[in-house]
């Protein structure tokens, strides 16, 4: 296991305090992530859960120093205790792939489609370990089990285009486990996925999690995948954290106005015939940074005062938070 | 008004609107040096289905199960390379034949909308010139054909005041949606045929258009053809279900016996891979293992063999036929099937 990543209760695996990015280009900015705070334990499994353009993605890539230049990144990133913007180019390539892993939706973007999926996990244990060949060569045998790939021994030597979704998804989370990371960031590995395979693959992670102990940040649109993942949930909307909690008390009865907006226009079993409520209009362009609640043009619940300032993110009851000037703490 | 009515129903009620039967459609596969033909993707092989007047049949299915190359056949905007479709009673584009339907008619009948809201609009046109286009097309005078595509950008919610000059990119998602959908309705169609409508479009926007799209069928008229992968969307919507697996039709029926009673392996397995909605609930092993096997080739007999927890040596010599499970509910499963030759024949309803 890597030295430098052993979180204590005093130095959470991740610690984002008023993340802010902006995207300025000649003609356009957009303010993309507009003051973000977040914990992660160790072990813990954090579901971002947005709308497009909300920022989740953006947000991600942040805590692995992986925006490009294009982006002004401001605040507080520590993972592990260390502080990530500080990193030099020598110490980010220990770190990725290293302490923190990453997955994505399309796995040919993390899969290098010259090289056999054997090849490639044996050379991210010795890049990282300084393991042998022959060692590398089992580890990654034993990871492609892991992962539970059928025939892993001869898939070893496939190419990521031999494989089908399901198989490429998991070799690619087999490479991202090789060095046994204490942090895997994931944004939307399973949304193009079937759904007979989805749950396979959601599943898969689960177990791995549990039997790593990984800290896991997912990124998702879908609630119902968060139910299947998290133990805590961030609803972001327009760069922001408008409400976190607990999975199970946030989809029992979400407190922010757009949280509840949003379990209420999911369609699900059992609304057949019935008119679904929806959330009127569209979220904002973010190019400039919104002076009042973001949510404020959409929001049934609107008041004067929602126009005024933008809503603290408050403890509601311990362990959960809302931005909202009409969700007080003590209610929930 | 300037809308005119769609074209008079000609079977009556009890004549379905489209019928399909057999329809295939192979792709060949072409490669190596001289491009010669490899092999064929067998996208759609010997689909039957029938839409009945008013009626939503959803059809499900995974990536690749053929569910757009129907859409596409049921369009005919691809030549299916066997099969027949009726519309309305008439054979379409056998009008030679007398008493069918000409491709050209039929055209104007059947409209679709796509998935991909953007690259289905002309990026240079403002919206209403676009829906105005088809009308146009079809002799309707430029001034009648645009306030027609006004009525219709006020029939889908958007403010013709305010929208009919935008461009496609002036717009978001949801709001290029209900562009097509008010395209698609401009020549009056009395089918419209959805291929995954919502799909790209975010929760909040989504339910924005599903009711959008039941308020049309009744104002309109209309009967729909709807294609998601959105296996809660389909039931929300559908009246009547068609799950398909690797080109094929495996189950059919009324909404409500589809969800409630799944009678082929494949459908109670697509069910159950549904996230559960409530954390508490989690289980542990997936409904189905590996993923869905290559078009090019696919198994023997019963296509879902090589995932189905009952497959038998039956399964792999004899295609399944479909079996009615209760009225209007049918399954293509060995199982269904009395004195098949699987040890668990008529056993199905469990
Ligand atoms: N490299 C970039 N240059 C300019 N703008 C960017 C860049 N990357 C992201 N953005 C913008 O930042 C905002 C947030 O993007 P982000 O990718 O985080 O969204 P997301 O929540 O992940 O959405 P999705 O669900 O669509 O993936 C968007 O408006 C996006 O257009
Ligand atoms: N023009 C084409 N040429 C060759 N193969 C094709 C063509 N169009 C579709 N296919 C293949 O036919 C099969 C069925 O494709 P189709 O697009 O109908 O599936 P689908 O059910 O709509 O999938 P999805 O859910 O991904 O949209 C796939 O294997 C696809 O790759
Ligand atoms: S602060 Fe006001 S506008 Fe924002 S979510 Fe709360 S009630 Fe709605
Ligand atoms: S026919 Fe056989 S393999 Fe096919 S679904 Fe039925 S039991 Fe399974
Ligand atoms: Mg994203
Ligand atoms: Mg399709």
């Amino acid at each position: 296991m890597s030295a430098a990543l052993k979180p204590t209760p005093e130095a959470p695996l991740i610690r984002l305090r008023d993340l802010h990015v902006k995207f300025e280009s000649r003609d356009r900015t957009v303010h993309a992530v507009n003051g973000v705070d977040l914990d992660l334990a160790a072990g813990e499994v954090l579901c971002i859960l947005g709308e497009s353009g909300s920022g989740k993605s953006v947000t991600l890539r942040a805590l692995m120093k992986l925006l490009p230049k294009t982006a002004k990144v401001t605040g507080e990133i520590k993972v592990g205790g260390r502080d990530v913007q500080a990193m030099n180019e020598s110490q980010l390539a220990d770190f990725r792939g290293g302490d923190v892993a990453m997955i994505f939706q399309e796995p040919m973007t993390a899969l290098d489609p010259v090289f056999t999926i054997g090849r490639q996990i044996a050379e991210t244990v010795q890049r990282h370990e300084g393991a042998s060949r022959s060692a590398a060569d089992a580890r990654a045998l034993e990871l492609l089990e892991l992962v539970q790939i059928p025939s892993a021994k001869r898939r070893l030597s496939a190419y990521p285009h031999e494989l089908s979704g399901g198989l490429r998804q998991r070799a690619m989370i087999a490479v991202a486990l090789a060095c046994r990371p204490k942090l895997l960031l994931a944004d939307e590995p399973t949304t193009a996925l079937d759904a007979t395979v989805q749950i396979q693959v959601l599943l898969l992670l689960r177990s791995l999690q549990e039997q790593l102990g990984m800290g896991v940040v997912f990124v998702t649109h879908d609630l119902g995948v968060a139910g299947e993942i998290a133990d805590r949930v961030a609803v972001m909307y327009a760069g922001k954290v408008v409400e976190e909690g607990p999975v199970g008390a946030l989809m029992a009865g979400p407190l922010h106005p757009y949280a509840k907006g949003l379990l209420g226009a999911t369609v699900h079993a059992g609304m057949r015939g019935k008119r679904l409520t929806t959330i009127p209009g569209a979220p904002p362009m973010l190019d400039k940074v919104p002076t009042g609640c973001a949510f404020a043009p959409r929001c049934a619940e609107v008041i004067e005062g929602c126009h005024t300032g933008v809503p603290a993110l408050r403890q509601i009851v311990p362990g959960r938070q809302a931005r909202c000037i009409l969700v007080a703490p003590g209610e929930g | 008004m300037v809308l005119p009515p769609p074209a008079p129903d000609r079977g009556g009620a009890a004549q379905p609107l489209l019928e399909t039967r057999g329809l295939v459609k192979h792709f060949p596969i072409r490669g190596g040096l001289f491009g010669r033909q490899m092999g064929e993707v067998r996208a759609v092989d010997g689909v039957s289905l029938t839409v009945r007047k008013g009626e939503t049949l959803g059809i499900v299915g995974e990536s690749g199960c053929g569910k757009s190359t129907t859409a596409r056949l049921l369009m005919r905007l691809l030549d299916p390379g066997a099969g027949e479709m009726i519309f309305d009673g008439d054979a379409v584009g056998r009008d030679d034949l007398g008493g069918g339907i000409s491709l050209k008619d039929y055209r104007r009948q059947v409209q679709m909308v796509f998935q991909d809201s953007y690259a289905s609009l002309n990026p240079r046109l403002p919206i209403e010139d676009t829906i105005a286009f088809a009308p146009e097309v079809h002799g309707v005078p430029a001034a009648e054909a645009r306030e027609r595509a006004r009525e219709l950008l006020a029939a889908v919610g958007l403010a013709p005041a305010q929208f009919a000059r935008r461009y496609p990119h002036e717009l978001s998602g949801g709001q290029r949606q209900r562009v097509n959908i008010a395209r698609a309705l401009a020549l009056r169609p009395r089918l419209v045929i959805l291929d995954e409508p919502v799909s790209a479009l975010d929760k909040s926007v989504e339910a924005q258009v599903l009711n959008l799209l039941v308020d049309l069928k009744e104002s309109f008229g209309l009967t729909y053809v709807f294609i998601s992968h959105d296996l809660n969307v389909v039931q929300y919507i559908s009246d009547r279900v068609l799950v398909m697996y690797l080109g094929q039709v495996v189950e059919e029926g009324p909404v409500d016996e589809i969800y409630a009673r799944p009678g082929h392996p494949y459908t109670r397995a697509l069910l159950a891979s549904r996230p559960s909605m409530d954390p508490s609930q989690r289980r542990t092993e997936p409904p189905l293992t590996g993923d869905p096997p290559n078009p090019v080739n696919p198994p023997s007999g019963c296509r879902f063999r090589t995932r189905c927890p009952h497959a038998e040596a039956v399964c792999a010599e004899i295609p399944p036929v479909a079996a009615t499970l209760s009225p209007g509910h049918t399954a293509a499963c060995h199982m269904a099937l009395p004195g098949s030759g699987h040890s668990q024949a008529g056993g199905i309803a469990a």
